[in-house]
């Protein structure tokens, strides 16, 4: 399916459950919200217009410093600095973050039958930063799930391991949560520097 | 005929000369920089010139310990164990910037260079360096361990590393 059709297809699917859906550069996007996340994905996996049998990636994003910074321009750090003109148009502008929610896990889907990929968006609060676990789907999800635990701090349902993976445990806090500070140091062992 | 202390002073170059010439390395390879180590330790660079062709894959066989690439403070325990179980006489690379000092990383993960946990003989910067790089701090371990007492380590140099430096004749020869 097209990026358009499969959009159409979901949305038709969930009405309920689809917050929003674009297909910035072309990747097609739906944004559902949280309690439907093992429902989509079950339909998703195992209905045969979709097929979706691998995940290829998740992650989460936080987007609670968004906007607060301006990003420097490309290249600004060799002196050349590159920034997009403004008289040119973007026809396909970026819509910016799906919610006002501070997280959103990112779930990167591909079917090998049908050869066509989805990007689906689960906004999450930072009060009660929890999803459904997809281990039981897509067995692959058992460590991306433990990956973003680790990063961001993002709790996943019915996981039936859900400890550190990258860091060690007694690593204390989210290194990819923006609040982290940047210069905090834990080391095991040696001097903190 | 021979004057006080002749015999002992020969007998501890004689064994400098054995052991510079025969280090048994410890690579402990965790990133990129092992495609350097290997490079250097293949048939092109050929490590065994200089007598250290046998890496060892067990820490009570090996003389210096090469840690090859970037530490993170979870591996740290790992490398400092590494380290403690190796005997005496022993002798630690930092091989590539990262381990000199942390490289570019300057983040949660990553230790700022290895003498922040285990004490270093000899440096090798380089992101990663290149082998002609590498066979030169092989030389400067060699002239150090040779300079080294049998029963003890590390004689004060004024220069502070650890005595002679290596002759014109044993730089390498890279064409």
């Amino acid at each position: 399916m097209t990026a358009a059709s499969l959009l159409q297809a979901i949305k038709d699917r969930f009405p309920l459950a689809t917050r929003a859906c674009h297909s910035y550069r072309g990747d097609a996007t739906v944004v559902i919200g949280r309690e439907f996340l093992l429902e989509v994905a079950r339909t998703l996996k195992t209905d045969p217009a979709f097929q979706m049998n691998f995940l290829m990636d998740m992650t989460a994003v936080d987007f609670s410093a968004f906007g607060s910074k301006a990003s420097p321009a490309f290249f600004s750090s060799s002196g050349v600095s590159v920034k997009a003109s403004p008289q040119i148009p973007d026809p396909d502008p970026w819509l910016g973050p799906p919610g006002p929610e501070r997280f959103v896990v990112v779930y990167h889907f591909f079917s090998l039958a049908l050869k066509h990929r989805l990007r689906l968006e689960v906004p999450v609060d930072e009060a009660d930063a929890e999803v459904d676990s997809l281990t039981s789907l897509w067995a692959c999800a058992n460590w991306l799930e433990r990956e973003v635990w680790d990063m961001f701090g993002i709790r996943f349902r019915g996981h039936p391991s859900l400890k550190r993976i990258l860091m060690y445990e007694e690593f204390v806090g989210h290194p990819l949560r923006k609040d982290y500070p940047v210069n905090k140091r834990q080391p095991l062992i040696g001097p903190v520097n | 005929m021979f004057g006080e202390g002749f015999l002992t002073s020969r007998l501890e170059e004689a064994l400098g000369w054995a052991r510079k010439y025969s280090i048994f390395q410890y690579p402990f390879v965790t990133a990129c920089c092992g495609m350097e180590y290997m490079a250097t330790a293949c048939a092109h660079y050929d490590v065994d010139r200089f007598g250290a062709g046998l890496p060892r894959f067990s820490p009570r066989q090996a003389d210096v310990l090469f840690v090859v690439g970037t530490i993170s403070h979870k591996m740290a325990p790992v490398m400092k164990r590494i380290y403690d179980q190796m005997a005496e006489p022993k002798w630690v690379v930092a091989f590539g910037v990262c381990t000199c000092t942390g490289g570019f990383y300057d983040n949660y993960a990553t230790v700022m260079g290895i003498d922040t946990i285990i004490p270093v003989d000899v440096y090798i910067p380089g992101c990663p360096p290149r082998p002609e790089y590498v066979l030169d701090g092989l030389l400067k371990l060699q002239a150090k361990i040779q300079a080294e007492h049998a029963t003890g380590r590390r004689p004060p140099s004024p220069d502070g590393f650890g005595g002679a430096s290596p002759a014109p004749e044993m730089r390498p020869e890279v064409e």
